[in-house]
C-alpha cells in the first residue's frame, strides 16, 4: 500500500496550517500558500530524456490558477501531493486504485482520478480541485445544486462527485438525463445518493446557463 | 508504491533506449490507469518508469488512404468521439466509449488498453498470471466465475482489452518499436495465451513500445456489444465485436471476435462461416451466436458466460446492420 510508504511530511510545514483552518481560509489564498509551501526553488518540467528520482525533486503544479511549488518523489501521486504535501484535503483518497472517483479533480478540462496520476506528470496542466470552487459564502452552482437536492449523505464521495459533475457540465452544458447517467459513471456513492446527484446535475446545468446569460 | 526513477523522453528512440531487455526493470507509463495500480499492489516494481506522454509522434488519429492510423497516446475518450472512427469504424468507437468511467476514458490510452494486465483476481493478488500451485492451476477448481470459457489452459484469465476484439475483427495491426527498429504485428498475433509463468500475455518485448494502431478500411458494417453487470463500473462479463462486408443484403465476409471469454480475444470462425451469403436477421444472428460458443468449455462457476457471449454475438450482428 502506498500509504505505508508515504515519505515523511516536510517538517517546516507541520504546525503551520491546520487542516480545518486551511479549508476555512477558502482554499487557496494565493499569498499565504505561496510563501508557506515554497520548499525549494521551483524548476520547470524535468528535462526531456533526463532521468530524475527516485528521490524527491522540486515540481510546480498549477492548482486553481495559482502556481504551487512542492518537492515530491516521482512515485507520489497527485492525490497524495494534494492531500499530504499541500494540505488540500478536499479530494479524498478512498480506493486509491482509480475506481471510486472520490479523488476526482479536473486536469486540462477533463475529470481524472488524481490517485492514478503521478504528481510529476501533472506539471504544466491546469488542475482544478474542489477547493477552487468556493465556500459557503460563494457557492459554485454545482455545489449549490448538491445542497439543494440532498445529493450527499455521509459526504465522503461528494468532493469527487462535485468535480466529476463540473467536468461533465463544462463539456456537456445541456445534458439529457441519459447523458448524465453515462457521464457520471466514474464515481461511486455507498450511501446511494445517485438520484439526488442526477437531479443536482440537471439543476446545475440550468443554473449555469442562466449565469452565463446574466453574465 | 516502490520508489522509481522517472524518465521523460521526447522521442520513441530515446524512450526505447531507456527500457531494458528484461521484464521487471522498466515500465512504460502512458495514461497510468493500470500501471499505477499495479505498482501500488507491488505487481510491478520497476526501477525506472518511462513516461511516453510527451512523445508527440504518438498522438493523434489520422485518416489515410488505406484506413485509420491511431497513435498509441490517443485516449479512449478521443477515440470514442472521433468522427473518423464513429463513421467507418463504429465498432471501435463503441468499444472505446463502452468503458463506463469518464475519468478512465479521459486518462486511458489505446496503447494502454492493449497492454493492460489481466484483471484475474489470482493474478491481482500476487499468485501469478497462471495461478499455479504444485504444478496445477488453482483456477479450474477455484473462484472462476469471471474466468475463461474458451481455451484449454494453462491460462484461465481473460484478456482485459476493450479494443482487442474490435481491432482483430477489423484486421488491424499494431506497430511495435524496439532497439532494432519497428515491426508490425497483426493484433490477432499481439495477444498470446502464455504457457508458463515467465511469459506475458502480449507479444510486446520488454524493450519495445507500442507506437500506433493501423486499421485497414474495408468493413462496411461493424458493431461491438458488451454485457456488463447492471451499469457497473467494471470490465464487461462478455463482449462481441463484428465486422461485416455486405454484398447488397447478404454477407460477403464476416469477422466475429469475442472479448473477456479467453486469455486472448477469441476468434469465432465457425460463426463467420455460417453467415457468408446470408442476410443478417434475428434467426441468422441467433444461429451465429450459437455457433460462436459451440466449443466453449466453461469452468465450474462460469457457464453463465456462455449464454452472455452467445447473446453478445447476436446483438452485435443486429446492431451492425441496424440503420442509424
Amino acid at each position: 500500500m502506498s500509504s505505508k510508504k508515504d515519505p515523511q511530511l516536510p517538517a517546516e510545514r507541520k504546525g503551520r496550517f491546520s487542516r480545518r483552518g486551511f479549508i476555512r481560509g477558502v482554499g487557496i489564498g494565493g499569498g499565504a500558500l505561496g510563501a508557506g509551501l515554497l520548499e525549494k526553488e521551483a524548476t520547470a518540467a524535468p528535462p526531456a530524456g533526463g532521468v530524475v528520482g527516485p528521490g524527491a525533486i522540486p515540481i510546480t503544479l498549477n492548482i486553481n490558477g495559482k502556481p504551487v511549488n512542492v518537492s515530491v518523489e516521482p512515485a507520489v501521486t497527485l492525490s497524495d501531493a494534494l492531500r499530504d504535501y499541500l494540505d488540500m484535503t478536499g479530494s479524498k483518497r478512498v480506493c486509491d486504485r482509480g475506481t471510486c472517483g472520490a479523488c476526482t479533480v479536473i486536469m486540462n478540462g477533463k475529470s481524472v482520478y488524481s490517485c492514478t496520476v503521478l504528481a510529476i506528470d501533472a506539471q504544466g496542466k491546469n488542475i482544478e480541485t474542489i477547493e477552487g470552487l468556493g465556500g459557503p459564502d460563494k457557492m459554485h452552482p454545482v455545489s449549490q445544486a448538491f445542497w439543494n437536492n440532498d445529493a450527499q449523505q455521509c459526504g465522503y464521495c461528494t468532493p469527487g462527485f462535485v468535480m466529476a459533475c463540473k467536468g461533465f457540465l463544462d463539456e456537456h452544458p445541456n445534458p439529457s438525463p441519459e447523458d448524465v447517467k453515462h457521464g457520471l459513471g466514474g464515481n461511486l456513492c455507498r450511501c446511494g445518493t445517485y438520484m439526488g446527484v442526477r437531479k443536482a446535475v440537471l439543476e446545475a446545468a440550468a443554473a449555469m446557463k442562466g449565469a452565463k446569460k446574466n453574465g | 508504491m516502490q520508489p522509481f526513477e522517472y524518465a521523460n523522453p521526447a522521442s520513441v528512440q530515446e524512450a526505447v533506449a531507456l527500457l531494458s531487455p528484461r521484464w521487471g526493470q522498466a515500465d512504460v507509463l502512458a495514461g497510468g490507469t493500470d500501471l499505477i495500480s499495479c505498482m501500488k499492489e507491488h505487481l510491478h516494481t520497476p526501477k525506472r518508469v518511462v513516461n511516453i506522454k510527451n512523445i508527440k509522434e504518438l498522438a493523434g488519429i489520422q485518416k489515410t488512404a488505406g484506413g485509420l492510423r491511431i497513435g498509441a497516446l490517443v485516449t479512449m475518450d478521443e477515440l470514442a468521439n472521433s468522427a473518423d472512427a464513429k463513421g467507418e469504424y463504429k465498432s471501435l468507437a463503441e468499444a472505446a466509449g463502452g468503458v463506463p468511467s469518464p475519468q478512465i476514458r479521459h486518462m486511458g490510452t489505446v496503447g494502454g488498453d492493449l497492454c493492460q494486465r489481466p484483471r484475474c483476481w489470482y493474478f491481482r493478488n500476487g499468485m501469478g498470471l497462471l495461478a499455479m500451485k504444485d504444478g496445477k492451476s488453482l483456477i479450474p477448481e477455484g473462484e472462476n466465475r469471471y474466468h475463461a470459457i474458451f481455451g484449454s489452459g494453462p491460462a484461465y484469465f481473460v484478456s482485459a482489452s476493450s479494443l482487442g476484439p474490435a481491432l482483430i475483427a477489423l484486421n488491424a495491426k499494431v506497430k511495435l518499436v524496439g532497439p532494432k527498429g519497428p515491426r508490425e504485428v497483426p493484433v490477432s498475433a499481439f495477444f498470446v495465451a502464455p504457457k508458463d509463468e515467465a511469459s506475458r500475455e502480449i507479444a510486446l518485448q520488454p524493450n519495445e513500445i507500442l507506437t500506433e494502431i493501423l486499421v485497414p478500411a474495408g468493413a462496411t458494417h461493424s458493431a461491438t456489444y458488451e454485457v456488463r453487470q447492471k451499469e457497473a463500473l467494471d470490465w464487461p462479463l462478455a463482449a462481441a465485436s463484428v465486422a461485416l462486408t455486405m454484398k447488397g443484403a447478404t454477407v460477403g465476409s464476416a469477422r466475429i471476435v469475442l472479448g473477456h471469454v479467453a486469455a486472448t480475444p477469441w476468434h469465432a470462425a465457425a460463426a463467420e462461416k455460417l453467415l457468408v451469403g446470408k442476410a443478417i436477421n434475428s434467426a441468422n444472428a441467433e444461429a451465429a451466436g450459437k455457433a460462436a460458443v459451440g466449443d466453449a468449455k466453461p469452468l465450474s462457476q462460469n457457464a453463465y458466460k456462455v449464454t452472455l457471449a452467445k447473446t453478445a454475438v447476436k446483438r452485435a450482428l443486429l446492431d451492425a446492420v441496424k440503420k442509424a
